[in-house]
């Protein structure tokens, strides 16, 4: 097992480093000095020639490429352009509520999914069933910011339960998480309705049945444990796409987090910025995803003998 | 699915025409269960329909011009004259809706396209070449896959700018890997299958076998994957414009017409409400259809 999951950690590392390369060269094949517009149309040649060599941005790509890299390595992403701060600055507090932002919506997403899920694969085909697996679909469908405005308008804006944007208290992260969370959700439930469902057909759980176990027993301790591994995969793959969802529910709800600090670094053309976001947002995939892998490797075992 | 044209000069021409109508007919054969059995497939697909035939036949069915300007029913609530109310500019909202479906669907139909057709080509040939080219296709697309889309999305739109033709190219260009991956591990399973061995033996060149006989098989898949493309390009496209990134004004999609009435929401929310639950139904639609033919089509993978 130790072997897969070296393995599987040089691979990460190898996308890691192509992530960087894509961005890098993506954002610099964009027309027009950056220098320019930056300091707007009235900066003195000279000055922009000084900025532009300071910033090494003469030099060629590959030289840039590799100073980018092992500046990167030890935490300097550069300064942002249209904020004067170091990069890292701004991502380290920006990334602090992102990250509450993901995991509140990650939690909301866990736990009504798996209830949901859990109350279809029981009530299989009947009323509830057929109740809780349209609620799911509408969750699934439902675009983040759609989910965004609505819970905006009619909790925060007509009936005033919480603050409309803003991250002073707990209450600020409640619909933003809500929202957020609402499209994993109904992915999880489905997962878990039909992962719950397969694994009540297995022989161990005849075997935990036949041992005289309760129902509930045999559905918590026997299906569900093993129901949930599918789920957790399903959850790392979410990861990313809150992260993208972020972007929205941030701008919707004025969360200072990483969506928004990207956002702003495109309307103001701040590259180091953009480049700084948006590696720290597709690293956190990576981790995440290379987490996940490790995790169902050791909750089942046959994986890990295989392995 | 077979290709349009059959040539008898094939080697293999016999063999392959005869699982070929074999093919079509259980195709077909499929389709048939599929409207049998999946009655939300089916209203799904209607429903597609209706709002392809809306939107093509907007001038017909509404009175008002999409950018006739009324300034003095600016963001009238919904009424019997504007059955969904009046945007910022006294414009008709159902009006600009229909005309809008023309810009989604087209933001949803082009690149799931382009991405198929790029992600199958990637796909086939790492799968079927291995070595070099499997190890570089394979790892753009990982790195790829490796970036939240919206996020992807977002930077190639930066470096690419706005407009409607850098929304179809950053679309598929955020789309292609996934196409690849399922491609190339078709690829995999059918390079070892005995029509495939045969032809090789005798001697097909590569490409050939590539184009006519490992691509139409993979087609079934191919359905799918495109059927399930165009929600996902719609849902991203409207993020973008959401956020002020994607399609540029006068075309008017109905992110971007969420995106403008957004600044409305509290005293005209029918602006942001109405495109979105019209964003909402058709990606519903595309689901339902999309999953209706991985059930008849690709059952093994509906399990995975």
């Amino acid at each position: 097992m130790r072997r897969s999951i070296a393995q599987r950690f040089l691979q990460a590392l190898i996308v890691l480093v192509g992530v960087v390369l894509l961005t890098f060269v993506m954002l610099r094949v964009v027309p027009g000095n950056p220098i320019e517009t930056m300091m707007g149309e009235h900066a003195d040649a000279a000055t922009v020639a000084r900025m532009t060599a300071e910033l090494g941005l003469d030099q060629p790509m590959h030289r840039q490429f590799l100073r980018y890299l092992s500046s990167a390595l030890r935490g300097d992403f550069g300064t942002s352009y249209s904020l004067g701060k170091p990069v890292s600055l701004l991502l380290k507090s920006a990334f602090r509520n992102t990250l509450y932002l993901a995991l509140f919506a990650a939690l909301f997403a866990w736990i009504l999914g798996v209830a949901c899920g859990l109350v279809c694969a029981v009530s299989k085909n009947r009323l509830p069933d057929r109740l809780f697996l349209g609620f799911s679909l509408l969750g699934i469908s439902l675009p983040v910011f759609m989910a965004a405005m609505f819970l905006q308008y009619v909790l925060a804006f007509k009936l005033k339960w919480f603050p409309i944007s803003g991250t002073d208290s707990w209450r600020g992260f409640v619909l933003p998480a809500a929202a957020l969370g609402w499209n994993s959700a109904g992915q999880v439930a489905q997962m878990t309705r039909t992962s719950l469902l397969e694994t009540l057909q297995e022989d161990y759980i005849e075997t935990a049945r036949a041992k005289g176990l309760g129902r509930f027993g045999v559905l918590v301790r026997h299906a569900l444990r093993n129901a949930m591994l599918p789920v957790l995969t399903l959850m790392a793959i979410q990861f990313s796409g809150l992260l993208s969802g972020a972007v929205i529910t941030e701008t919707v709800f004025s969360i200072n987090g990483v969506g928004r600090l990207m956002v702003q670094a495109i309307s103001g053309r701040d590259i180091p910025l953009l480049q700084g976001t948006s590696l720290l947002a597709t690293s956190v995939v990576i981790l995440g995803s290379l987490l996940a892998d490790c995790l169902y490797s050791v909750l089942d075992p046959r994986i890990r003998k295989e392995g | 699915m077979p290709p349009g044209k059959r040539r008898k000069t094939e080697e293999t021409a016999d063999l392959r025409l005869q699982s070929q109508l074999c093919e079509e007919e259980r195709f077909w054969d499929l389709m048939r269960r599929m409207a049998r059995e999946n009655r939300t497939a089916v209203l799904s697909f209607i429903l597609i329909v209706l709002v392809v035939l809306a939107s093509l036949l907007a001038p017909v069915l509404t009175p008002y011009d999409e950018n006739g300007m009324d300034l003095m029913h600016r963001l009238s609530p919904p009424s019997q004259d504007h059955l969904l109310g009046t945007d910022e500019g006294g414009r008709d909202e159902l009006t600009r809706l229909l005309y809008g479906a023309r810009v989604s669907l087209l933001i949803g139909v082009v690149p799931a396209l382009l991405s198929l057709i790029l992600g199958s080509a990637l796909g086939v040939i790492a799968g079927y070449r291995g070595g070099l080219a499997d190890a570089v296709i394979m790892r753009a697309a990982d790195v790829t896959l490796a970036f939240p889309s919206m996020l992807l999305a977002m930077v190639i739109m930066y470096s690419l700018g706005g407009g409607i033709v850098n929304v179809f190219l950053t679309l598929t260009l955020v789309n292609w890997a996934n196409v690849a991956r399922v491609v190339r591990s078709r690829t995999l399973a059918l390079k070892s299958s005995e029509f495939v061995e045969a032809a090789r033996v005798i001697g097909v060149p590569e490409g050939r076998i590539m184009r006519r006989h490992i691509l139409p098989n993979c087609l079934p898949t191919l359905l799918v994957l495109f059927t399930l493309n165009i929600p996902a390009s719609i849902l991203t496209e409207s993020s973008l414009s959401f956020l002020g990134l994607g399609i540029q004004p006068p075309n008017a999609s109905w992110g971007l017409m969420i995106n403008t009435g957004r600044q409305y929401l509290y005293s005209a929310p029918w602006l942001c409400f109405a495109p979105g639950a019209a964003i909402m139904l058709i990606v519903l639609a595309f689901n339902f259809l999309g999953n209706g033919l991985l059930d008849v089509l690709d059952p093994r993978q509906r399990k995975q």
